[in-house]
């Protein structure tokens, strides 16, 4: 009874969980494009496109990749032998246990109608199968808990799924130990099966069990003569060994056995087994319901992930079904961090300590904007700068085990977030150039606004600048910020613009300068206008010009300097003030939440 | 003769033909190269953001290679540009070496100035020298006219990148006159190309390359000539974005070096990757003289 109730209610759960799962896949949005078209088109456009493909040469492709990526997984395989070995022992371990043991009744009994849990090779095979998750654990556990690998983050669902699959197999094992040692069990077993009256006979049987069979018995220790040993041995083959091979081969199960001999009758009195029972069934229960909810999601995420890449293509296919495959990737994520490992960027990570830098962890990032949580606003600069802070290599999208697409991903969260209003001061960095390349992908009047707005949000913190914007050429007595011009020293080039003596050779070779009729009234300050100002300790009129952004770093200004001074090094500083001052400014807590 | 490779993030992703055409050059000039995984930006597109930043991508490179004893060989030259530049500060700098070393030292990483940072063109010309080079063509070019774009970050500054004479660089015209083909004289060789600010004020960036593609059209060019990612996927992708969009007839398309020489040095087309450039390139080809 309590076996069948809590199996529905966990079967019920998972089932509304899977179901809610899939249905966010067609709900929930990233890509600004996309937002209008609803969950029943993206539902249906997603049923027409399988059809589509699994009557097209393409399920040859599908076949490939569920072969090879799918169960023979050599993408682990490419990045990592010691990882492939790792998840082969886990997934294999655990399906062939469930198909084999859990689903006995259902499955094992019926291909094999001389199935016994208790007979080889099937007990034989349950351990090996246990084992190999062991091993598979072990290996987990030694990779993110021992060797201490960079940047390679834990979080709290890794250990979760660790936990109760260890749950699971070691609370078998224990059960098996038990069992195998049970002397109310085996006396069950024997009023059970076995019609004996006969004093002797029974004395006989039982000896033999627990000699060569792991019961351990209240009455009977040993060492036994070999004639009841015999007649023990008869009885057995007449009436048990059909059922019963020798628990050695259980070897997990018989290790434990031997290991808690000494209490076994303590054990076996308290009913521990049948505790043990408990803890091992309601563990698979709750890893059952909970599943749709955890990372272990991905075992039915991830290959349909893996196919849907393989298939699918950013032109051809219909922008419903990416929109859709997108979201479905978020839950495809193992969080395995192969990603974060190979990122082009990683290292910064150590400077700018941003999760958000770290592909494996923006997907976490990502997953709460997917789903529509009311995100602060530091919260949300600090989602885009990690967003931004990408050279759009593409080495996360090629290693990713499970096939994410998430160059894409990247590309279309970085534009919805830039559309919500925050100045991201990295658009005005080369790694806008990929962005730049994408032009055809970004909606057309959206395109120059976020790259105006970081301009106009350096200038707003310029006090200096406003007044020359207004016209007026007059600047108020501005006093000497000290700390601004020693603060000039990052790059060893300290000071050098003190030497400048206004010779004008660097505006005059100037490339940018060059290519305006009337430079100032675009640029603002020109380069040795700027040069000058950090003489006078002006910082705002150095921060505020655009000549600072539209700089190409071409050097030919420090270059041809006959005076040496540093000048592209020193705009380059320049600029990197100029953020910092305005992200204290206008985020003061966003260094804080880091 | 033994280099780490560095690529970068742009040729793996956007510029496949780059890295094909150099590994197919080098291995038949017998110069080896090594991989190294692990690498990573090369730090330039962070220096607006950050100066330290920008210095611990570049020395985690140069420590990585120095682990393995190796010069390193870059194709890009934003990446050399960087990369030399904190080598020198690496090299020169004890107490920002201490700290960059601080934090690498948690990957068990150091970079103690042990290696040298090379490029492509610098290999070819100094290592491999013109010589030996000139023995390996098999099909001259003749009558091919082309402009020669050195790239800023490989020039200036001259006393950190050490590449060549600042003003008077000759180095990349030698290498390409070696495949027979003519360097033009050109008034804005060694200009930038533009592709710094593509992406942050692509108006700017557009007027700045189109003024290249006039002269060096002006002047008689074929076709340009790069040796670096940024310039090339900028007179390729990008001047492709600008004829579309400003109609205008500058039409002058680019091949990466290592393009060139393999042509002349009999190397598969596959290899080189022709087909990948934007603009199409394969009409060089009229040009070269098969002996």
């Amino acid at each position: 009874m309590f076996f069948t109730i809590s199996l529905y209610i966990a079967l019920a759960i998972f089932g509304v969980g899977l179901l809610y799962k899939v249905w966010t896949w067609f709900r929930y949005k990233i890509d600004i494009d996309t937002r209008n078209i609803s969950t029943s088109a993206r539902f249906f456009a997603a049923i027409k496109g399988i059809i589509r493909t699994l009557f097209s040469p393409k399920i040859f492709t599908l076949l490939k990749v569920f072969v090879l990526d799918i169960l023979l997984q050599t993408r682990i395989l490419r990045e990592d032998f010691l990882r492939w070995l790792m998840h082969m022992c886990i997934y294999c371990g655990f399906m062939l246990l469930l198909l084999m043991h859990a689903l006995d009744e259902v499955i094992t009994s019926v291909l094999f109608p001389d199935y016994f849990s208790t007979i080889n090779p099937f007990m034989f095979l349950r351990d090996l199968f246990g084992g190999m998750v062991i091993m598979g654990l072990a290996i987990a556990v030694y990779r993110r808990f021992i060797l201490k690998v960079p940047r390679l983050k834990t979080n709290a669902m890794d250990g979760y799924a660790i936990i109760i699959v260890a749950i699971i197999i070691f609370s078998g094992i224990i059960l098996e130990g038990t069992k195998i040692t049970s002397y109310s069990t085996y006396q069950q077993m024997q009023g059970d099966y076995l019609e004996l009256d006969d004093e002797q006979e029974l004395r006989a049987l039982e000896s033999y069990w627990v000699k060569d069979f792991g019961v351990v018995s209240p009455n009977l220790k040993g060492p036994f003569d070999t004639e009841t040993l015999a007649q023990g041995k008869e009885l057995h083959e007449m009436s048990c060994a059909m059922c019963h091979s020798r628990p050695q081969w259980a070897f997990t199960g018989y290790g434990v056995a031997r290991i808690i001999r000494p209490i076994a009758l303590g054990l076996d009195r308290a009913n521990m087994p049948t505790t043990i029972w408990y803890i091992h069934f309601l563990a698979c229960l709750i890893g059952l319901a909970y599943l749709p909810f955890s990372k272990m999601f991905h075992i039915f995420a991830s290959p349909l992930s893996l196919m849907a890449n393989a298939v699918m293509d950013k032109k051809k296919s219909d922008p419903a079904n990416i929109a859709t495959r997108q979201i479905m990737e978020l839950d495809a994520c193992t969080h395995c961090g192969t990603c974060t490992l190979n990122c082009s960027v990683g290292v910064i990570f150590e400077e700018i300590p941003n999760f958000n830098i770290l592909p494996s962890e923006k997907i976490a990032s990502i997953k709460s904007l997917a789903a529509g949580k009311e995100l602060s606003e530091q919260e949300l600069k600090i989602i885009q700068e990690g967003v931004c802070l990408c050279t759009n290599c593409y080495r996360c999208t090629v290693v990713c085990p499970v096939g994410i697409n998430l160059q894409d991903l990247w590309f279309n969260v970085k534009e919805s977030l830039l559309q919500k209003g925050y100045p991201e001061f990295l658009s005005l960095s080369p790694l806008s150039y990929y962005r730049g390349l994408m032009k055809e992908e970004v909606v057309k009047d959206k395109y120059q606004e976020p790259l105006d707005r970081a301009r106009e949000a350096i200038v707003a913190e310029c006090e200096l600048m406003k007044i020359m914007k207004m016209g007026d050429k007059v600047l108020p007595l501005t006093s000497t910020d000290r700390d601004f011009q020693s603060g000039l020293s990052l790059s060893a080039q300290a000071n050098t613009f003190s030497a400048c003596f206004g010779c004008v050779t660097c505006t005059t070779v100037c490339p940018v300068v060059a290519n305006y009729e009337n430079p100032q009234e675009v640029l603002g300050l020109l380069p040795h206008q700027i040069m000058h100002s950090c003489g006078l300790g002006l910082r705002d009129l150095a921060f505020g010009s655009n000549m600072l952004w539209d700089c190409l770093t071409c050097y030919q200004c420090q270059e041809h300097c006959p005076q040496g001074v540093c000048i592209t090094d020193i705009l380059y500083e320049l600029k990197n003030l100029a953020i910092k001052q305005v992200k204290e400014k206008t985020s003061p807590l966003m260094e804080k939440t880091l | 003769m033994k280099f780490a490779l560095f690529l970068g993030c742009n040729i793996p992703a956007r510029l496949e033909q780059y890295e094909s055409s150099a590994r197919g050059v080098l291995g038949k000039l017998g110069v080896g190269l090594v991989d190294i995984k692990e690498f990573n930006c090369c730090g330039y597109p962070v220096r607006n953001l950050d100066f330290k930043t920008f210095v611990l991508a570049s020395a985690r490179n140069l420590a990585l290679a120095e682990k393995k004893n190796l010069d390193l060989l870059s194709l890009c030259k934003c990446c050399y540009g960087s990369l030399k530049k904190v080598d020198h500060l690496m090299k020169e700098d004890a107490s920002l070496r201490k700290e960059i070393n601080a934090t690498l030292e948690k990957e068990g990483l150091k970079y103690e100035g042990g290696i040298e940072v090379k490029h492509l063109l610098s290999v070819l010309y100094h290592e491999v020298g013109l010589g030996p080079l000139k023995e390996k063509i098999k099909n001259s070019f003749e009558g091919l006219k082309i402009a020669t774009h050195y790239g800023c970050h490989v020039l200036r500054p001259s006393q950190i990148v050490q590449f060549d004479n600042p003003v008077a660089p000759s180095i990349f015209d030698q290498l390409v006159e070696v495949t027979g083909a003519k360097s033009i004289f050109w008034q804005t060789k060694l200009e930038c190309c533009g592709a710094p600010l593509w992406g942050v004020n692509d108006d700017l960036s557009m007027d700045l390359t189109e003024k290249k593609l006039t002269d060096g059209k002006q002047s008689g060019a074929d076709y340009l000539c790069t040796a670096c990612s940024y310039c090339q996927m900028q007179f390729d992708t990008v001047q492709k974005m600008i004829l579309a969009k400003r109609g205008t007839n500058h039409h002058l398309p680019s091949i990466l070096y290592p393009q060139l020489l393999g042509l002349s040095m009999g190397l598969n087309r596959e290899i080189l990757g022709l087909e990948k450039n934007q603009l199409p390139i394969s009409g060089i080809e009229d040009f070269l003289v098969f002996s």
